[in-house]
């Protein structure tokens, strides 16, 4: 008896599928897939600004898997951890790409998720009902602080060491218990061996499994209450006989292969600078943390590597150590209080009063000088223009409530607007 | 033709480079102002050569590279392994080896007062520019104990090794006094006092390559990395037309 191929394609395929069914008899796979990718509904009209969610994930995939491969050769004790970053830049094959891609990823991260916020400040897309969303976005925000601060002492460069300690000692200056916190946080008198050794027990387990955790629940609360979009309105006003609403398209495939395509130019960009410029400058590598760690010498100017800086300059700004470490928490503090604070008729800033528009101008434009002053060396003149930035970042969000219902509002459209 | 594609692919990847980098370049940071750009280039082998030979002449001798090995120079710079055994190692040590400085570190400390720094990463950590400007700036300088100084580091430990090449020079000074009472001190350029064997532009050859071979140790990856990322963004260029016509295609039925 001969078997045709086609015989034998039948056969397979039925075979895939009882396999198939046997799966999702006992895990509902099926489901999943269209809760969350081929039946969520997204609104059509996503701009430039919603690819940041999706660019995270990549990085954060990014950051895992290399992270993975630099441990395998990295060694976490303060005598030999910055010559096996050495070792991996040059005698691991690949090690320099690995590395760099690690340390690229952790700026991009940044990059990533400063825009994914601002977008989310923009559409009011942590107004009511998205406010817990928000709030788990903005724990994730805090979680990746942590973990990029803890990787930065890894390599135990001049930074990395010096750069730890200025944070560190920033505990002292609270009442009390200050120093006693900080020797806890140190497990020593100074940043040392222990030290080191702790901070990557927390930056390669403890603070990833937290922030992949976090990402899932921010994930699962956005599926629950979905998108926002550039016009700030719900999508869900307004369905078809199917329950599928009229302004939603499935997650799949539409934006799956829209985010492809994006990732596509993101990715070239990581290149760029992974192949061409590593160090960037000295924003993404500092140039003295090439020279290794030494507690006997005292950089001539420490700067926390730019992510932290607009934090740090409103640190700087106040004159007064145990003030300036407040203002310092609040300047995050208030972010997770947005959603409370925003009380304009409209989410979007395309339909929100002009003085609204220019506030958050303002406030985006004090932010980047706020970052960049926290790079330079504390002149008069730059303290006094840090003061100014860091009145004008909490009267932004202290102000909110009034200014958020100021002016005339555009009245918002009953659909939404644009295409793709 | 692939020389020339090549160089097209670098100078549209460089403008791009350029262009990102321009914006987000406000403060180089670093050194002062003083420092002049030492202009090597990390893609001549025949220069990292001549560099490699210089080091290995003048400078081994008290600085160590505790992170490059033989090997990999010999590799990278296509130099056999007989000539780096005979001329780099002197005869001794395996291949495999880290660059040791001839002289321990508590003789350093006996003798100059310092050990001297391990040059594996320096290109990296005080920058190519530093290193050209430092070996261009020994001056002659009775009050130290070695007889010279250094205009880049005031008070350097290390003794002018390579005197017999540039001569011995003094620098002079513009001074003037202002409507204030202040004065002013600016530096206007060197004296030489003695000829060294080398013209002041083969001496500033000279120590373009020794930057340049310290350029390379510092990342011996530069060029691999280069021309690689090359090759990944003109990928990405091609993935980005399928990725586009693919997202076409799927979105010609959203309205």
């Amino acid at each position: 008896m001969s078997v045709t191929s086609e015989d034998m394609g039948t056969r397979i395929g039925k075979q895939v599928d009882a396999i198939g069914q046997w799966v999702n008899d006992r895990l509902n796979v099926g489901d999943f897939y269209k809760k969350h990718l081929s039946e969520y509904y997204a609104p059509k009209n996503f701009n430039i600004w919603y690819y940041f969610g999706s660019f995270a994930l990549i990085v954060l995939v990014i950051q895992l898997v290399t992270g993975v491969f630099l441990t395998m050769n990295y060694k976490p004790s303060a005598a030999e951890a910055f010559a096996s970053v050495e070792y991996i830049m040059r005698d691991v094959r690949w090690g320099w790409l690995i590395r760099y891609m690690h340390s690229t990823g952790a700026s991009f991260f940044f990059i990533v998720v400063y825009l994914h916020m601002f977008r989310g400040m923009m559409y009011g897309s942590y107004r009511r009902p998205r406010e817990l969303l928000w709030i788990i976005g903005m724990l994730i925000y805090v979680m990746l602080m942590a973990e990029a601060f803890m990787g930065y002492l890894l390599p135990w460069g001049q930074m990395s060491y010096w750069g730890a300690q200025v944070i560190v000692s920033l505990f002292g200056a609270i009442p009390v218990v200050g120093d006693a916190l900080t020797e806890w946080i140190r497990g020593d008198f100074f940043i040392s061996d222990i030290t080191l050794n702790r901070f990557f027990a927390f930056h390669v387990i403890a603070l990833p499994l937290i922030l992949v955790f976090l990402i899932v629940v921010h994930l699962a609360a956005l599926h629950e209450v979905g998108s926002n979009n550039p016009d700030g309105i719900e999508i869900k006003k307004y369905k078809d006989e199917n329950g599928k609403p009229l302004d939603g398209i499935a997650f799949h495939p539409y934006y799956t292969v829209k985010d492809i395509m994006g990732a596509v130019v993101f990715l070239a960009l990581f290149a760029a600078v992974v192949f061409f410029s590593p160090e960037m400058n000295g924003y993404f590598l500092e140039h003295a943390n090439f020279e290794p760690a030494d507690r006997l010498k005292t950089p001539e100017h420490i700067a926390p590597v730019w992510y932290f800086t607009p934090f740090y300059a409103i640190l700087r700004a106040v004159p007064h150590k145990l003030g300036g470490v407040v203002a310092m928490g609040l300047a995050i503090v208030v972010l997770f209080l947005l959603p409370w604070l925003d009380r304009s008729p409209a989410r979007s800033i395309r339909y929100k009063s002009v003085i609204n528009k220019v506030a958050l101008g303002i406030f985006a434009v004090s932010f980047v000088i706020l970052g960049w002053l926290g790079l330079q060396p504390a002149t008069t003149v730059y303290t006094n223009i840090a003061r100014v930035c860091t009145v004008i970042y909490f009267a932004f969000f202290l102000g909110l409530p009034w200014i958020s219902r100021m002016g005339e509002h555009k009245p918002v459209p009953e659909r939404v607007t644009g295409g793709h | 033709m692939t020389a020339r594609w090549t160089t097209a692919a670098r100078l549209a990847t460089a403008t791009l480079i350029m262009s990102l980098l321009s914006s987000g370049a406000l403060a180089a940071g670093g050194a002062s102002g003083a420092l002049k750009p030492a202009n090597n280039d990390p893609g001549n082998v025949q220069s990292l050569q001549r560099g490699a030979r210089n080091f290995f002449n003048y400078c081994s001798g008290c600085h160590s590279m505790e992170y490059v090995r033989y090997s990999r120079i010999g590799n990278d710079l296509e130099i056999p392994d007989e000539m780096v055994y005979k001329n780099f190692m002197f005869g001794q040590g395996k291949l495999g080896d880290t660059v040791q400085a001839a002289m321990t570190p508590e003789s350093a400390q006996a003798w100059f007062g310092a050990v001297p720094p391990d040059l594996s990463l320096t290109a990296r950590s005080k920058g190519t520019s530093y290193i050209y400007s430092f070996l261009l700036s020994f001056y002659k300088d009775d009050s130290r104990e070695l007889g010279v100084n250094n205009l880049v580091l005031a008070g350097a430990a290390m003794p002018h090794v390579l005197a017999d090449l540039q001569g011995l020079r003094t620098p002079k000074y513009k001074v003037w006094t202002d409507d204030d009472g202040h004065e002013h001190k600016e530096f206007e350029g060197f004296e030489q006092l003695t000829e060294g064997k080398l013209s002041s532009e083969e001496y500033e050859g000279f120590i373009r390559d020794i930057t340049n071979f310290l350029d390379y140790s510092a990342e011996p990856v530069k060029n691999e990395r280069r021309a690689l990322g090359i090759k990944v963004l003109a990928y990405m260029g091609i993935l980005f037309l399928l990725a586009m016509a693919m997202k076409k295609e799927y979105w010609k039925d959203v309205h």
